[in-house]
């Protein structure tokens, strides 16, 4: 274990734990962009920036290792002052369209600036635009908003290791990009979304759909597949405008496309809401009890006539462990066969 | 402009790159710089060919070739003119060189290589000769103490050698 | 024939090549052929030699008769026959060729160490380099000294990295030799990156074998057993003369296996650099040679400990290497006389921009600036007046006439505010804006910041901003005061080298010619006349003799007139070029 010191308090960490590490188990709030306790540390956005006795200049709290007997300051009027010069320039090189920014409310970038007080900018000039807008059908990639964190890049090679993009060009003109500047064609499974600090990255299907201080966070479990990712439904009056992830569950806040995107079908008209009978071959909505004596007659029927191995049962792999674990008992003790299997199977 | 499919012959040249540097670790600059001498261009869809037979991320090949000023993504004129900006260039006079070029070439704004693809100009930061500054490199061949009189001159010889 | 022994040596180096080397050396291969003398000379030879540091006088060429050499400047083929003849065969040397005294002033105040074998042997031949003492040191080392025993020695010797930071070359080896790990690497970092500097392009052109002799010693003495070098591939010729000398040194079991017997592995590979500045930083070198984008990151871990691949690595700049195996032989001692208390040995410069004699040179450190400037240059071309000298490219400053007297060393310049860097010396003369200098290297340091840390990557590109609109006559109020404070904040909190570096041209310029900014800001003009937007060019009808040399150098058709009358500038078609200014003998173009 490593002792240090910071902002007078001291701390354990073991080996290899960062500075930023250390204040984070200490409850010291340092800001920070580009480090996301997930991924590798980047090092870019400097605002972790601390002071280390015996060190002249500042250092990034996230890239470097904590180390015995470290003495480290988190906020000096003139590390505060740093920071805000290197919001200023971030801000500087970023559209100021909170008012209609998807993220508005939600997003790390506006919260410093909020908590930094940012208001005239010394630094105005060019900025970087780009005129295309990726046709993918799934993520809204609005580059001008990126900041360059990278932890989209991070997320996309360390925890789904797809690489779909990646840095390219170099200083100002530095983008993030697929291969040759194509369309993104990926598994859209939108974890880069997840992590990006700024509007930078947003579901297309999430525009207008609400703010976050208008939503409902509904916490639930993903009924795609057995995994049983946990979800948080972001309700806004009775239709579902974004699902998230929460990073404490199980799953770390990491989905899948389905489960990030396909969501429509909540609210779709499509949706069946009640049983229905095929009467004269047509189908004929029914009433609930109607339906489940319909069905318990005619299994029975075929029980007694045939055997209950006449009987078989399939179940969803987007049924729970536990509807799964009722659907085999139903079918083996109360129909009495073992002719029972799950779709993830076959 | 489409890129057309890889002839067989440049498959059987890119087999050969990916079996030179296959299982060798940091090989993607060293493949982009094959590449570019074969293509004379970094071209996509050998890229894409080399990337997916290496099974390495085609964006990290794309990151790479565009952090690095020797790799280009389009073909490139018959003429490479190399004007060297380095700091001593600089005192001396270069950028009055590289506008005349780019009059003299007819440069579309933004372009470096001329519609007829008879001229590419480029420029690099220092090719370390500054003692006979200004340098222009035509075509590999290094030029000292150059003037715009110099310089028209052998403007005017590739021009009529073509 | 009276002679018995004849040498020829041709400088071929990048600047030799350019002036037309190759051709001198064939013209007089013919012309000896041709005159039958070959047969007639005990021993004859004539070959190429790197670079001797003058190469603004090339093609330079010793005549070596008997040991008695004579050094000719300029020239060109069709001069040789009469050399051959009349100072080969008749025993005359050409008088009006020789180089003249200023030739030999440039050479007298220097020192040569690392360059002591530049431009006098075959770069490409190993036994040049053996005949004259080479590779004894690496021999020396790995039969009778142990590995500690070299490092104890270049730490005594007081060598310093001469790739600009100046860190303890013997306790970076040691540092390296402690880090626990079987794989070593040593690297030479040869991406000479910085605009106007040629140190190490001409040291591996002109005597490669040095630098690989350094790099033995490195590996014997950290316990590498792997090395690169990892050169620019703007630099062909050193590439190609590297990868001779690394064959060569290969065929004599210099490198490979078993080396010499001593039990010693070790080889090197070269990594050609694909064209980024930033790839001369070290943790960005690491990644370009690891195949990434050069994207620096934080130190520690220093590569020391964690370098390529994560292993404990060595980088060491080409200079440096160079060095070491001389150190070996003369002994720390002789090495740590030469300079001053705190920077021991001699530093390669790069001498260019408006000074009279442009090169390579090589001092002693701790002479004065002064001396370099005004004796080795031999002064300001042209008549000029000496405004300054920037030092350390993109990462330097520049050195005012009141700090001429400066002695070069690391510390001393420092404190100046530029840097010793990695040999970079352009002299600037009273045509030169200092806002435009700092206004280029910003642009420089701009364009080839990797882009990953926000106050380099963005920071640069408002400094650059600035800059550019004061050199367009649309500076504003504050913007001095705004320069300053983001070129500290940036200085500050930047990640790596580069951006921590990129705001010393402007706080330099800022520091000794204020004035010069002022005068842009707040009278709109460019005191140096350099600034486009901020001059007019006319002609003065008094001082025009009407010969059409202005019309015929103007490029965009804005100068019309008759036949021996005075001309006409239209000021609506000028595009400022200057091309009639500079072919004007009458003086009549007037710059305002």
């Amino acid at each position: 274990m490593i002792t240090l010191t910071i902002d007078g308090k001291k701390t354990q960490v073991v080996g290899g734990a960062t500075v930023l590490e250390a204040a984070r188990k200490l409850g010291v709030y340092i800001p920070t962009l580009c480090q996301h306790p997930k991924l590798t540390p980047f090092g870019g956005c400097r605002l972790c920036i601390v002071e280390v006795k015996g060190v002249p200049r500042p250092l990034a709290s996230c890239t470097t290792p904590a180390a015995e007997g470290m003495e480290v300051t988190t906020s000096t009027p003139q590390l505060e002052g740093l920071r805000k010069t290197v919001l200023e320039l971030i801000l500087s090189d970023h559209p100021d369209d909170c008012m209609t920014c998807e993220k508005a409310g939600n997003c790390t970038l506006q919260e410093l600036a909020y908590s930094y007080g940012m208001r005239e900018n010394r630094f105005r000039g060019e900025r970087r635009t780009y005129a295309k807008r990726d046709a993918n059908p799934f993520i809204e990639r609005d580059l001008e908003k990126c900041i360059l964190c990278g932890r989209c890049v991070k997320v996309c090679k360390e925890v789904q290791g797809v690489s779909a993009i990646d840095f390219a060009y170099r200083g100002f003109q530095a983008k993030i990009s697929t291969p040759f500047e194509h369309d993104l064609n990926c598994e859209f499974c939108g974890q880069c979304v997840s992590v990006c600090p700024t509007g930078a990255l947003t579901g297309k299907g999430w525009a207008k759909k609400g703010r976050q201080v208008e939503v409902n966070e509904v916490d639930t479990v993903c009924g795609y597949c057995g995994v049983g990712c946990n979800l948080t439904l972001n309700v806004k009056g009775n239709e579902i405008a974004r699902v998230t992830s929460r990073e404490d569950t199980w799953n770390e806040g990491w989905l899948c496309v389905k489960g990030r995107f396909g969501y429509k079908f909540v609210n779709s008209p499509d949706r069946l809401t009640t049983p229905l009978i095929k009467k004269d071959g047509k189908f004929v909505e029914a009433g609930w009890d109607e339906a489940l004596q319909y069905a318990t007659d005619r299994l029975m029927e075929i029980k007694g006539k045939y055997g209950p191995d006449a009987i078989g049962g399939l179940s969803s792999a987007r049924c729970t462990n536990e509807e799964n674990y009722l659907f085999q008992k139903i079918i083996r003790a109360g129909f009495g066969t073992n002719n029972v299997d799950h779709c993830a199977r076959l | 402009m489409p890129e057309t499919a890889l002839t067989e012959a440049e498959i059987e040249k890119l087999e050969g790159i990916c079996a030179k540097y296959a299982g060798q670790k940091g090989s993607v600059i060293a493949v982009l710089q094959e590449l570019e001498s074969s293509f004379g261009y970094v071209a996509e869809k050998a890229v894409n060919f080399v990337a997916d037979k290496m099974e390495m991320p085609r964006s990290h090949f794309y990151g790479v070739a565009t952090f690095y000023a020797q790799f280009h993504f389009k073909p490139r004129g018959r003429n490479i003119i190399t004007a060297c900006s380095g700091t001593a260039c600089h005192v001396k006079g270069s950028d009055r060189l590289i506008d005349n070029m780019v009059r003299e070439f007819g440069l579309p704004e933004g372009e470096d290589t001329s519609a007829d693809m008879r001229f590419t100009l480029e420029k690099v930061n220092c090719v370390g000769a500054c003692s006979i500054a200004p340098v222009i490199i035509i075509n590999k061949e290094v030029h000292g103490k150059m003037t715009t009189d110099k310089l028209n001159k052998e403007i005017k010889k590739l021009k009529g050698g073509q | 024939m009276m002679a018995m022994n004849l040498e020829i040596k041709v400088c071929m180096g990048t600047g030799g090549m350019a002036a037309g080397g190759e051709g001198v050396l064939k013209a007089f291969e013919a012309e000896l052929k041709h005159n039958g003398l070959e047969a007639g000379f005990g021993k004859c030879s004539s070959g190429k030699v790197g670079c001797r540091g003058f190469c603004a006088r090339d093609v330079l060429v010793d005549v070596i008769v008997d040991g008695q050499k004579t050094t000719y400047q300029y020239i060109k083929p069709e001069m040789v026959s009469r050399i051959v003849k009349e100072h080969i065969m008749e025993g005359r040397p050409v008088a009006e060729w020789e180089v003249k005294e200023d030739y030999h002033i440039f050479h007298d105040k220097q020192i040569k160490v690392v360059l002591h074998d530049c431009g006098e042997i075959d770069p490409e031949d190993i036994g040049a380099y053996i005949e004259r003492g080479g590779y004894e040191a690496a021999k020396k080392v790995l039969s009778e000294l142990g590995p500690a025993d070299v490092i104890e020695l270049v730490k005594k010797s007081g060598l310093r990295g001469r790739g600009g930071a100046g860190f303890p070359t013997g306790v970076k080896w040691e540092a390296a030799r402690k880090s626990p790990g079987d794989v070593k690497y040593i690297i030479c970092n040869a991406d000479e990156g910085d605009p106007g500097a040629f140190m190490d392009r001409s040291v591996i052109e002109g005597n490669p074998h040095s630098v690989i002799e350094g790099m033995i010693i490195a590996a014997y003495s950290v316990g590498a057993s792997n090395g690169y070098v990892y050169i620019r591939a703007e630099y062909p010729l050193a590439v190609e003369r590297l990868r001779i000398a690394l064959d060569a040194a290969r065929q004599k079991n210099l490198l490979g296996k078993n080396i010499l017997g001593s039990g010693l592995d070790f080889d090197i590979k070269v990594k050609l650099g694909a064209g980024a500045f930033v790839c001369g930083e070290e943790t960005a070198l690491i990644a370009s040679i690891e195949g990434e984008r050069g994207m620096p990151r934080a130190k520690p871990p220093f590569p020391v400990a964690s370098g390529l691949w994560g292993k404990p690595t060595v980088i060491n700049n080409v200079e440096t290497l160079a060095n070491i195996p001389c150190i070996i032989r003369k002994g720390a001692e002789w090495f740590a006389s030469l300079g001053t208390e705190k920077s021991r040995g001699t530093k390669v410069f790069a001498l260019t921009g408006k000074v009279k004699n442009t090169g390579l040179i090589e001092i002693p450190m701790g002479i004065p600036l002064r001396d370099i400037v005004f004796e080795i240059g031999g002064g300001i071309e042209n008549g000029k007046k000496y405004k300054a000298v920037q030092t350390g490219g993109p990462s330097g400053g520049c050195i005012p006439e009141d700090c001429l007297d400066v002695k070069i060393d690391y510390e001393s310049l420092m404190q100046l505010g530029a840097i010793v860097g990695s040999g970079g010396m352009i002299v600037l003369d009273e045509d030169d804006c200092m806002v435009n200098v700092a206004r280029y290297f910003l642009n420089f340091t701009q364009s080839e910041s990797c882009g990953k840390c926000v106050p380099c990557r963005v920071g640069t590109k408002r400094l650059l901003e600035i800059l550019d609109r004061i050199t367009k006559g649309e500076g504003r109020e504050g913007d001095i005061e705004l320069l300053e404070k983001l070129s500290q904040d940036i200085k500050l909190t930047s990640l790596c080298g580069l951006g921590q570096t990129a705001p010393n041209p402007v706080l330099s310029t800022l520091k000794y010619f204020r004035h010069e900014y002022e005068a842009h800001i707040r009278d709109r003009k460019c005191p140096a006349k350099a600034c486009r937007a901020l001059i007019t060019f006319s002609i003065s009808e008094a001082l025009c003799k009407g010969c059409g040399a202005c019309m015929r150098a103007c490029p965009a058709g804005a100068i019309t007139g008759e036949k021996k009358q005075p001309h006409k500038l239209n000021q609506a078609l000028c595009i400022k070029c200057g091309s009639c200014f500079d072919v004007c003998k009458f003086k009549a173009v007037v710059k305002e």
